[in-house]
């Protein structure tokens, strides 16, 4: 057993190791699969706020995603025609810039967050989790059926966003972007954990009859949790949109929920780098396993019922003592 | 290293003696993509299939052909698609089946300068104004065989024909080709819901139409769900449609409920060639069950490669290229040749769903369309 | 049109009478032993795959139909056995992820016995074709008999819970789950029982909308979802709510999915709005009881 705070930095050293490594020697593909993994992990961060800090078992989270994507999708296919996406009182053009189109993208994805959570936090428990699904499956008939931007084809992005002294095209820069961007996440969720906020919300968490009594009102901390946390997975989305140049209704899919809470629970629930982890883990299985049988979905079904079962706590929570108490 | 290979594969080539060129084959990696687990993996098991045969037959050892599954899901295929190019490094990338899979993985391909040859998948974004020199169509452009169902609806007479496609863009570039041949008018256009598989709201809007014929495209368990249906609602209009949704791949499944539908298609099980003759019976054999349209397209799109391949090696991309376009080989589907935006010309047949002994099959009955090119030829500035 | 309408609506009472089975076994489940199972489509793949393989190789449809009950019932038992039982105690997260795994399992090692094409099962004579219903409305005898199947599971399920002493115990168990165990009721083969009970339920459903549809890997999933929303807006754990739940979902469904183009289509020229909201309705629906009723219409406040 280690201290979580130094298995934390060898997971973060790990994965910006592999990726130089895969650069350095020529590997180009491995770059690729450092940034999917490292994309999927800030999804998962975004989830695990919600579910592991927040004590809400959201299972839509991939509209979020799904919102992010195409909120990059649609900026994009918008600059590549020249057409303004609104031509009223204002005009807004579509954008190839990453800096504007991911922040549109956060912006978009604390907008359905807001929307989804003032109705689902009614409810808690089973039905919370059912109704989240529910929303998420509204958001994939939606894209699915709505031709105006490509329905189930989805939208190419031909070249990839641009950044600022970057050639994003580059797996490795591209990478590196993508990496900085974890890391800043990564280092707001520890300061956000520490603040009032993060302690108000562990305390409604873990006894929110008491909570009450103090005057904090549990509704609006959920939400605010809820909305940072579908922030940051529409964040995400946008990222995947950039790295597959490519957005489709596949990503409001209700496996991509289950996916992302696959993440945070191999990696382990509640732990800052926990989902960083399980995202590395789960793309190292995909891509080893994928290529090992057509029938690998199984092999990952046995591998998560066991983890389940009987490995509570994930990656982080069976290397490392308890930094934090673990929700349930 | 890189010479010890060439070398091998010379002598590989050269022992097996079936037309190895003076010039020596360098060893072609062909990237195959197909959908082989989940929804319509039956699909893309019969392109693997078929291609894998045309490989075999030709005796080609210098063509290695590497499979993986999609999983029908867009960013698993651009996942492997991506590693073909940056890692393994493939000359040749095949296999899609789903139009939307196509969408995510061709553009970037193409421009990374790899050759797409399509065996299925043809989106009306590729073909038109999205044409690109590498990008090469050896099944149909998504419009043509829909408009075969048109005309043949002319052709009997039909006047005005119910219309029900999936809301989709397959499903809609369904739905513009039907009626871009089509000289009657069509008395309903209902588009359902993607993956829906109770039509009982649609047969009841069918029944009350008063039209003369129903034109549908709904691919796979879609269409078994919606003819078993049909088949039992007693409502007796004629069904037409493209052979979607009576190809081998699914009519076990559907049974009794297709028999004697029009359908149309550019390949037919007994369609009378000698190459198709030989590749159905040859299917058969190896694989012990009838080969699916599906099926002759894999085979026709390896047996194009190849053609090529004999004329010119892959590195030289303008004369690979150019040797493509010629696509000097021998078609199950008959004649066959490639337009301007390098999208089949071809003829469209009309099938008929029959029972042959406790097989259900299709058999030939006419030619819908001769010749035939897709409409977005002209939008395409090559 | 007004005879349209009608059988539209009866098309709308036979898709929820359906979902009320798939319904009425979650439901089941989440009340008396207080778990989520993702899995119960996949019960549903089971029952019909087992009536497509029982009926192609006897050709006795009605030996496919019980051995969808009987197959569904023993996979059920089998993993309430081997995986589900450690669950009750556990919070719904790793409820939900062991019975994702769940799926993942089934519909793989489906596809790896039975392959990836689709399955034959086809309405046995005996059922096909339409009838004339007064009103004169042609209507398929085979959905006739969904109806009236689903409603006999109805009164059969009332029946059971409201009149035998294994209802009680259910009933029991809804109310306060540590109390059963107080009156001496062997805890763990009520719920053993309860399962199957649920699963058998999805199985039959899996095999009579199998006949009607399509047999294949991933057919229970979409069903799933539909049904979650059912027992959302009827009140997880009531099975009256699932009935009165899953027949609103099926006749909004229905009868959306028919109108709303139409109108869109008088509105604004193009059925396209309408098609896209109604693929959205049951979702809004679901929206619009939670605003009104959190626990759903027929559920306790919690």
């Amino acid at each position: 057993m280690i201290s979580e705070r130094y298995l934390n930095i060898a997971i973060w050293v790990g994965v910006l190791g592999f990726a130089l490594y895969a650069n350095f020697s020529g590997e180009t593909y491995w770059v690729t699969l450092a940034t999917r993994a490292t994309i999927f992990a800030i999804a998962g961060i975004g989830l695990n706020f919600a579910l592991g800090y927040g004590g809400l078992i959201s299972f839509g989270h991939a509209a979020f995603f799904g919102i992010g994507g195409y909120a990059v999708g649609i900026l994009a296919s918008h600059a590549q025609s020249f057409t303004p996406i609104y031509d009223g009182f204002v005009t807004i053009d579509g954008t190839q810039s990453m800096v504007i189109a991911w922040g549109a993208a956060v912006v978009a994805g604390a907008l359905t967050a807001l929307l989804i959570g003032a109705l689902s936090l009614r409810t808690s428990g089973a039905y919370f989790i059912m109704i989240t699904l529910a929303f998420g499956q509204m958001f994939y008939y939606f894209a699915i059926s709505w031709p105006a931007y490509g329905g189930e084809d989805g939208i190419s992005i031909y070249v990839r966003n641009s950044f600022p002294g970057l050639n994003t095209l580059v797996p490795f820069q591209f990478f590196c972007l993508v990496f900085t961007v974890l890391t800043i996440v990564i280092l707001l969720v520890r300061t956000m954990n520490k603040s009032p906020f993060g302690l108000a919300l562990n305390a409604v968490r873990q006894m929110p009859q008491r909570v009450e009594t103090v005057g904090i009102a549990p509704f609006k901390l959920r939400l605010i949790a809820f909305v940072i946390s579908g922030m940051i997975t529409a964040l995400a989305g946008a990222m995947f949109a950039d790295l597959n140049r490519y957005v489709s209704p596949a990503m409001f899919s209700w496996h991509v929920s289950g996916e992302i809470m696959v993440f945070v629970i191999l990696g382990g629930v509640a732990r800052l780098m926990g989902p960083v982890i399980g995202a590395a883990t789960f793309v190292a299985f995909e891509e080893v396993l994928g290529r090992q049988s057509e029938h690998w979905l199984i092999y990952l079904g046995l591998a998560l019922l066991i983890i389940v079962l009987f490995a509570k706590g994930g990656i982080v929570g069976s290397l490392a003592r308890r930094g934090t108490a673990r929700h349930g | 290293m890189k010479i010890t290979t060439l070398l091998a594969s010379v002598a590989a080539a050269g022992l097996i003696g079936t037309a190895a060129l003076a010039e020596g084959h360098e060893k072609v990696k062909v990237g195959m993509i197909s959908t082989l687990s989940g929804g319509g993996a039956g699909l893309g098991i019969d392109v693997r299939d078929g291609f894998l045969l045309a490989i075999e037959q030709s005796g080609r050892q210098d063509i290695e052909v590497i499979v993986e599954d999609d999983q029908r899901k867009p960013d698993v295929a651009v996942r492997i698609a991506d590693r073909m190019i940056q890692s393994e490094d493939v000359d040749v990338l095949t296999g899609l089946i789903f139009s939307n899979l196509a969408m995510a993985v061709v553009p970037s391909a193409v421009a990374q300068g790899k050759f797409y040859l399509s065996p299925n998948a043809g989106p009306s974004a590729l073909a038109g104004r999205g044409c690109h020199p590498n990008y090469f169509n050896v099944s149909w452009q998504n419009d043509v065989i829909h408009e075969a169902a048109g005309a043949q609806a002319n052709t009997l007479g039909y006047q005005n024909t119910f219309m029900l496609a999936p809301n989709y863009p397959a499903g809609i570039d369904a739905m513009n080709g039907f009626k871009r041949t089509f000289s009657g008018t069509p008395s309903n256009e209902i588009l359902t819901k993607l993956g829906q598989t109770d039509y009982a709201s649609e047969i009841a809007q069918i029944r009350a139409s008063g039209a003369d014929s129903v034109f549908f495209f709904l691919p796979g368990g879609m269409g078994i769900s919606f003819l078993k249906q049909y088949a039992d609602s007693g409502v007796d209009i004629p069904l037409i449609g493209p052979a979607f949704s009576f190809d081998q791949t699914i009519l076990p499944a559907v049974g009794d409920a297709a028999l004697g539908v029009n359908n149309t298609a550019q390949w037919s099980p007994d369609l009378d060639n000698p190459t198709n003759v030989a590749f159905v019976q040859s299917f058969q054999e190896k694989y012990g069950r009838l080969p699916s349209m599906y099926a002759s397209q894999g085979f026709d799109t390896a047996n194009l490669l190849i053609s090529a391949l004999e004329k010119a090696p892959v590195s030289d991309t303008d004369a690979f290229r150019a040797a493509l376009r010629e696509a000097d080989f021998s078609s199950t589907r008959g004649a066959f040749r490639f337009n301007t935006n390098q999208h089949p010309i071809q003829d469209v047949y009309v099938r008929e769903v029959i029972k042959d002994g406790d097989v259900f099959t299709n058999r030939l009955i006419g030619t819908a369309l001769t010749d035939h090119a897709d409409a977005y030829a002209a939008e395409c500035n090559m | 049109m007004s005879l349209l309408i009608a059988e539209q609506f009866l098309n709308g009472i036979q898709l929820g009478v359906m979902l009320f089975l798939m319904a009425a076994g979650l439901t089941l489940v989440f009340g008396v032993m207080g778990l989520i199972n993702l899995a119960h489509g996949s019960l549903y793949m089971v029952g019909a795959f087992a009536a497509a393989f029982v009926a192609a190789n006897t050709g006795s449809y009605l030996l496919g139909i019980v051995a969808s009950v009987v197959a569904a019932a023993v996979a059920g038992v089998l993993i309430e056995t081997l995986v589900i039982r450690r669950l009750y105690k556990r919070d719904h997260l790793d409820q939900v992820l062991a019975t994702f795994a769940l799926i993942l399992i089934f519909s793989e090692g489906t596809r790896m016995i039975f392959g990836s094409f689709p399955l034959y099962l086809s309405i046995p004579d005996a059922l096909g074709g339409p009838i004339t219903l007064p009103g004169g409305i042609e209507y398929p005898l085979f959905r006739l008999t969904l109806i009236a199947m689903g409603l006999l599971v109805a009164v059969g399920l009332y029946l059971l819970i409201t009149k035998t002493r294994v209802g009680m115990q259910i009933q029991a168990g809804e109310a306060d789950r540590e109390m059963i165990s107080a009156l001496g009721v062997d805890i763990s083969k009520l719920y053993t029982f309860v399962f199957a009970l649920g699963a058998a339920l999805a199985g039959l459903s899996g095999a009579l909308v199998g006949t009607l549809q399509s047999v294949e890997v991933g057919m229970g999933e979409p069903v799933l979802i539909m049904a979650f929303v059912v027992i959302v807006i009827g009140g997880i754990g009531s099975i009256q709510g699932a009935l009165v739940g899953a027949v609103l979902v099926g006749v909004v469904q229905t009868l959306g999915a028919f109108l709303l183009p139409i109108w869109s289509k008088m509105l604004f020229g193009s059925p396209d709005a309408g098609a896209v909201l109604s693929s959205m309705l049951i979702y809004i629906l679901m929206a619009g009881v939670l605003l009104i009723r959190p626990q759903g219409l027929m559920g306790q406040a919690a």
